[in-house]
């Protein structure tokens, strides 16, 4: 009777020591947790300070005297339009080299292709805006031409064609090289993770290789590539020096995309106007950042919400 | 439907590694033939040689012959993707495609052999495998709901019924029941009762009493010791198996004195 209470008492102390184990873990988890949104909230009430005396100027003191709508504004068009291109250049290419490279090639292959990715995740931002303004914008105003002059009907490629090279498309898709090692690294990941099990269900029905793909892999993976593209949209929206270097903005608000006349984009606008603003215009420009920190937030909530559409179909359970 | 395998001299290789060392035995058409074993004696391996599907594993490879309907299974001009079309499988955890519907599910082996289907006919047959694999009526009204949302049992019946959608010649089951209650296995049992009349069903078990219960010939797998190669001991009638067996090795195993 006695050996089992002192056994019990013994049991119950050992518990107790697990439990403060476990409050600690807790402790900290929730205060990283925590800071999180610390950090978060100091940086938007920071950006929403600093931008009040931008909200409350007339309109004719604010840059370009259209208030601060009108400035953002065209500014904003050239952000979402610039980082759209990279995205529908990037994300299928990319989700075509993850299957690849976790599906078709070799061993060996697939490892070295795999570094050659993540090596270029490791390239600087200003390299990939040097090489965009000396290599490709030069190499693509040929084709520009060729779609002025062919596709001209299009709004996209109305022309009349950069002679530069310096172009809203250019621009796109040196933001598309960037941001394709996240998310190519990142639906490589994913499909690797593919059940076995699900992969054997489609070729023990007869499904040839790129079927099991379809059937398997590519359903199990989307909300993982959807996930993807959203890591790399809200980069491409930040880039700022490779924008900075290689576009050139006139501010226009336009759908053609391979003209001298662009908009310019929030990150390299700041970029190329802070270091000679000065009172308000800092204020109006520490505006426009608040309005890319929504709009990224916003993206980013979008991809949760596409995520989580299809919860009950999406092969957690 | 309902073809006879013939295996003659078949060894199965996980690169250099013998796993399945010299198989040669008839499956009989309408019939039920067990496997059984202890672990890591090479029946699942030996059942994923029917269908090719042994050969997903890198390395892996098969020598001898398969012959089902005077075909050799391995022959050079043989798609493996054919054979799979030919000789459905069932696994041993249920695997239902997670984005799927229930529908879709069944469906998805249609689909994949590229038939242009009308609706109507899709539907009909969806219905008839669902029939077949008796979980009509416990998800006519859910047709459209993922099919990971139901129990083991029924997905395990679900995976039946999308394997037979697709009107196989031959059923391979690698323990279909050791994931499920006993009452989703008696279900499931049930079901191969009925589904060996009209297919030739191959099942691997780890559970003698189901070999006894469902099975018409039965072969018993073993292997001299780990690392060794599995081969098949004794294949015979199921009754006289488990009464009166040949070998001593194979009344061992049944009676419980090793694996």
């Amino acid at each position: 009777m006695t050996t089992t209470a002192t056994a019990a008492r013994g049991e119950a102390r050992r518990e107790a020591r697990a439990r403060a184990g476990d409050r600690i873990f807790k402790g900290t988890s929730t205060a990283a947790g925590i800071l999180i949104l610390l950090i978060l909230a100091a940086v938007a009430i920071f950006l929403l300070i600093q931008a009040i005396p931008a909200l409350r100027a007339p309109a004719e003191e604010v840059m370009g005297g259209e208030g601060l709508l009108g400035y953002i504004a065209p500014l904003l068009f050239g952000t979402i339009l610039s980082s759209v291109i990279a995205l529908v250049i990037a994300t299928p290419l990319a989700v075509g080299i993850a299957l690849f490279i976790s599906h078709y090639a070799p061993r060996r292959m697939a490892q070295g292709l795999g570094y050659a990715v993540d090596l270029l995740a490791a390239v600087p931002s200003i390299v990939y805006g040097l090489w965009g303004f000396t290599w490709l914008a030069p190499r693509l105003t040929p084709l520009y031409r060729w779609l002025s002059d062919n596709l001209g009907f299009i709004p996209l490629f109305a022309g009349p064609a950069s002679p530069t090279g310096r172009t809203m498309f250019t621009a796109g898709v040196v933001l598309a090289v960037m941001i394709l090692p996240i998310v190519t690294a990142l639906s490589r990941e994913v499909f690797l993770q593919t059940p076995r099990l699900h992969e054997e269900a489609a070729l023990a029905l007869g499904a040839t290789r790129w079927e099991t793909i379809r059937y398997a892999v590519i359903p199990y993976g989307r909300s993982g590539v959807v996930s993807a593209a959203m890591l790399g949209l809200g980069r491409a929206l930040g880039e700022t020096m490779a924008v900075a270097i290689v576009l050139s903005a006139t501010g226009a608000v336009t759908f053609n995309l391979i003209g001298s006349t662009n908009p310019s984009t929030i990150p390299a606008n700041i970029a190329l106007t802070f270091p000679e603003a000065t009172g308000l215009d800092v204020s109006v420009l520490i505006a426009s950042g608040l309005v890319l920190f929504v709009i990224t937030f916003g993206v980013n909530m979008l991809a949760r919400w596409v995520v989580n559409r299809r919860a009950e179909f999406s092969g957690a359970n | 439907m309902a073809k006879l395998i013939d295996v003659s001299d078949l060894n199965i290789y996980y690169g250099d590694f013998l796993a399945v060392e010299d198989v040669t035995m008839t499956i009989e058409p309408r019939a039920v033939t067990a496997l059984i074993g202890p672990s890591g004696c090479g029946k699942s391996t030996f059942l994923r040689s029917l269908n090719r599907m042994h050969e997903v594993i890198p390395g892996a490879r098969v020598e001898g012959k398969v012959v089902m309907d005077g075909q050799d299974l391995y022959g050079s001009d043989i798609d493996p993707v054919t054979v799979r079309r030919q000789i459905g499988m069932v696994f041993q955890r249920p695997n239902p495609f997670p984005t799927m519907s229930i529908y879709e599910n069944v469906a998805a082996g249609i689909k994949l052999n590229a038939k242009r289907m009308k609706k109507s006919d899709l539907d009909e047959l969806v219905e008839r495998s669902l029939r077949g694999a008796n979980l009509w009526n416990e998800v006519k009204d859910r047709l459209n709901r993922p099919g990971a949302g139901l129990s083991g049992g029924q997905q395990q019946r679900l995976c039946i019924a999308r394997a037979i959608a697709i009107q196989p010649d031959v059923l391979l089951m690698d323990e279909p029941c050791s994931a499920l209650d006993p009452i989703s296995t008696l279900a499931v049992e049930d079901l191969i009762e009925q589904l060996k009349l009209e297919y030739t069903i191959v099942i691997v078990t780890h559970n003698m009493q189901q070999a006894a219960r469902v099975s018409d010939k039965t072969a018993f797998f073993n292997l001299a010791a780990v690392g060794k190669p599995g081969k098949v001991v004794e294949i015979d009638d199921t009754a006289t198996i488990f009464s009166n067996p040949s070998q001593k090795a194979t009344e061992d195993y049944i009676s419980g004195r090793f694996g």
